[in-house]
This record gives structure tokens, C-alpha cells and sequence, in this order.
């Protein structure tokens, strides 16, 4: 496989959910919420019940992947920033390690200095877990729940 | 790329269907839609041109049940068929986990099923994967045209390796839920091997 397999574990997962709720507050933010470049949404925070998260991640995924794809065609270093607002809703979009997308909405609120300040701050910490996610999961015995499933397992799976 | 989440206690995977322009991609996916309960889709998404042609792609999120105590989520989306669309494929297949080959059967378009695996193939490999690695099945969908071509002819075109493969009419649904199942298979079959290497 070219990819590393992406895994997500119960200590870092519980180091992240604290960054993005942290990041909720401290930006007033409405919505947090932690994309990976594929579009599998990793966490969110804030008012979660009324957006569409998942609709919401594949969408910022593929918003990501087209500019990755214009930069590239100029040249240029993947944008890593990009801010779009609306007359009530703002979504400020940050590339966290070339990996994953953290993804702020926010409204009157708050303001995008306070947002830009405090995502800057979470984008480094969120740099490290994710370091240490990438590297417990390429260690060996890192093992898959999947090892142990039969066929029959998966038959079972389309049976209804 | 799946993506196993212990904490959830979900993995996730992308299928991804391919094929020329208008052969029925975002058919299947409207048509699983509409077949699956609430409980098991979000909603879909299709970023499409204002004559319903795909713009950049459809995205429906599936789950399809538990293995182990292991939620099965399923991503599906569809590539824009039409070939000056060519950035936008190579950008959907990332990450992918199985791919959906949606032939269309009329004999008139057996160059453009042709060029459009041949793209498949090469759009892959410029991304590192094998087409002959991945989780792979092809659908001769429109089987209800009456132009269409035998499907041994197809096979022998479009399934020189062998691949699961299935007869299809999108649009009412004939084979579209036997192309998804049998690609999910091969792709928690994968997982199992441990397709971590
Ligand atoms: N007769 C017949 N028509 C079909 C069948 N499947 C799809 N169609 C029709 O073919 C047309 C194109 O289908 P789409 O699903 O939009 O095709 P697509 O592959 O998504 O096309 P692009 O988005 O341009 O790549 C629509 O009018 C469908 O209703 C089928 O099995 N039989
Ligand atoms: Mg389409």
C-alpha cells in the first residue's frame, strides 16, 4: 500500500477532542471540526447537532484537494490558509500537517484575528499528536481488528 | 486508504466508481440511495453541472452493519465521467479503497469504455497504486438498450483480469446492490490480510 494506514487510537483521540473543544471556546467559535485529506471526519466540537459534519468533511476534503491541485499546477506550495465568509457564517479551513484539515466555523461572535490566533496555536499541537498517531501505527504489531474476521464474518455482513 | 478508528470503533473505507461520461455512475449511487434505510445513509452529496452531468463528484456515505464489534462505514463517490474532467478524477481517487469500473454496454461507446479504463489504470499508477492490487469489479451497466454489445465481447474488452463482474440496468437497480457487495467484500477481504504492508 502507498499509504500508511490511517488509525485513529483512544489516548491521541482524547488529545485531540480536548484541542478542538479547548478551540471552541477559546475562538467562540460554532463548529470545530478535524478532517483527514480523504474526507473522514476525526472530531468535532461546538454545535455539531445542527451541521452536517460528515457532509461537511468530504466537501472541505475535496475543496482542499482542488486548490492542492491548482497550487500545484502553479507551482506553488500547497495553500495551507483559506478563509471564505458569509453573511452569517465564516469558515476559516487550515491544513495541519499536510494530513489532516482543521476546520473552524464561526459567526459575528467572533472575528477572524481571534479565530486566525487561536487555530495557529491548535495547529501545533495538533502537528504533534498526529506525528505520534503516524508513527504507533507503522510500529509492528500495530495490529488490526480485522485480522481475526472469517469470510464468513463478512457473508454475514449482506445477509439482510 | 481505510481508516481504522478504535475509539469509534469504526473503519471507514472510500470505494470510488469510475467510467466513461453517462454510463450510469451517479445513477448507481442515487439508486442505493433511495434503497437504504435512513439509519444506514447520511445524505448525498453531487456536485453537478446544471444538465446533471458530475462537476467534480458525488459522495454518499453508507454504514453497512458491524464486524467484531466494528462499525462498517462505507464512502461512496463517483467521478465526473466526461474527459476533460481529467484533475478532478485524479483527485477523487486518493485514498481509495476499491474501485467500481461502470461500463456502458452500447456498442457505441466500447472505444470510450476502452479509454476510460485505460485512464483508470493510468490516473492510478501516477499515484503509486496498481489497479491489479486494488479491490476491483466492473458492472456492464444499460443492459435494457437494445444496442448493446454481447457480454462475453465486453469481458473480453474490459475484464482481462478476471475481476467480479456484473450485469447491470442503473436505473432500475438490477445488479447495482450485487456490484456494491461484492467490492466491499474484497475490500474488508483486504483488511484482513492486514493491507497495512
Ligand atoms: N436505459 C438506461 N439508462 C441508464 C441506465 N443507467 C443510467 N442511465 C441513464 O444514463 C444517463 C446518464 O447517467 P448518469 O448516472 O448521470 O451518468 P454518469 O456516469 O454519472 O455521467 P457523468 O457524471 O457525466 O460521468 C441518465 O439519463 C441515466 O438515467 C440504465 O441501466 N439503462
Ligand atoms: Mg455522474
Amino acid at each position: 500500500m502507498v499509504n500508511p494506514q490511517m488509525v485513529m487510537y483512544e489516548e491521541e483521540f482524547h488529545r485531540i477532542q480536548t484541542v478542538v473543544d479547548r478551540l471552541v471556546r477559546d475562538a467562540n467559535a460554532k463548529v470545530v471540526f478535524i478532517v483527514d485529506k480523504n474526507g473522514q471526519l476525526i472530531a468535532a466540537a461546538g454545535d455539531i447537532d445542527n451541521v452536517d459534519t460528515t457532509s461537511l468533511a468530504s466537501l472541505t476534503a475535496g475543496n482542499i484537494a482542488a486548490t492542492g491541485g491548482m497550487a500545484k499546477l502553479l507551482k506553488e506550495q500547497e495553500f495551507a490558509t483559506q478563509f471564505h465568509e458569509g453573511e452569517k457564517a465564516n469558515i476559516h479551513i487550515q491544513l495541519v500537517g499536510n494530513r489532516v484539515i482543521l476546520v473552524v466555523i464561526f459567526d459575528t461572535k467572533s472575528s477572524l484575528g481571534l479565530v486566525r490566533l487561536r487555530v495557529k496555536k491548535a495547529t501545533e499541537e495538533l502537528t504533534r499528536i498526529f506525528a505520534t498517531l503516524v508513527t504507533k501505527a507503522q510500529e509492528p504489531g500495530a495490529d488490526t481488528p480485522f485480522a481475526e474476521i472469517t469470510d464468513e464474518d463478512i457473508d454475514n455482513l449482506f445477509n439482510d | 486508504m481505510s481508516f481504522i478508528n478504535y475509539m469509534a470503533r469504526e473503519i471507514n473505507c472510500k470505494l470510488v466508481y469510475y467510467g466513461p461520461g453517462l454510463c450510469g455512475k451517479t445513477t448507481n449511487l442515487q439508486y442505493i440511495y433511495e434503497r437504504t434505510n435512513p439509519e444506514h445513509k447520511g445524505k448525498m452529496i453531487s456536485l453537478a453541472t446544471e444538465t446533471e452531468r458530475t462537476l467534480f463528484f458525488d459522495f454518499l456515505p453508507l454504514s453497512l452493519g458491524e464486524i467484531r464489534g466494528f462499525k462498517t462505514r462505507f464512502h461512496l463517490y463517483t467521478v465526473p465521467g466526461q474527459v476533460f474532467y481529467d484533475a478532478s478524477r485524479k483527485l477523487i481517487l486518493k485514498g481509495v479503497d476499491g474501485v467500481i469500473f461502470v461500463a456502458d454496454s452500447q456498442i457505441e461507446r466500447t472505444e470510450a469504455n476502452e479509454e476510460s479504463l485505460e485512464n483508470l489504470r493510468t490516473n492510478l499508477a501516477d499515484q503509486g497504486y496498481s489497479l491489479d492490487k486494488l479491490p476491483f469489479v466492473i458492472q456492464y451497466n444499460k443492459r435494457d438498450l437494445p444496442n448493446v454489445a454481447a457480454v462475453d465481447e465486453l469481458r473480453q474488452m474490459l475484464n482481462k483480469t478476471n475481476v467480479p463482474d456484473f450485469e447491470a440496468m442503473a436505473r432500475t437497480g438490477m445488479g447495482v446492490f450485487d456490484t456494491l457487495k461484492a467490492v466491499a467484500k474484497l475490500v474488508l477481504t483486504e483488511l484482513k490480510k492486514g493491507g497495512r504492508q
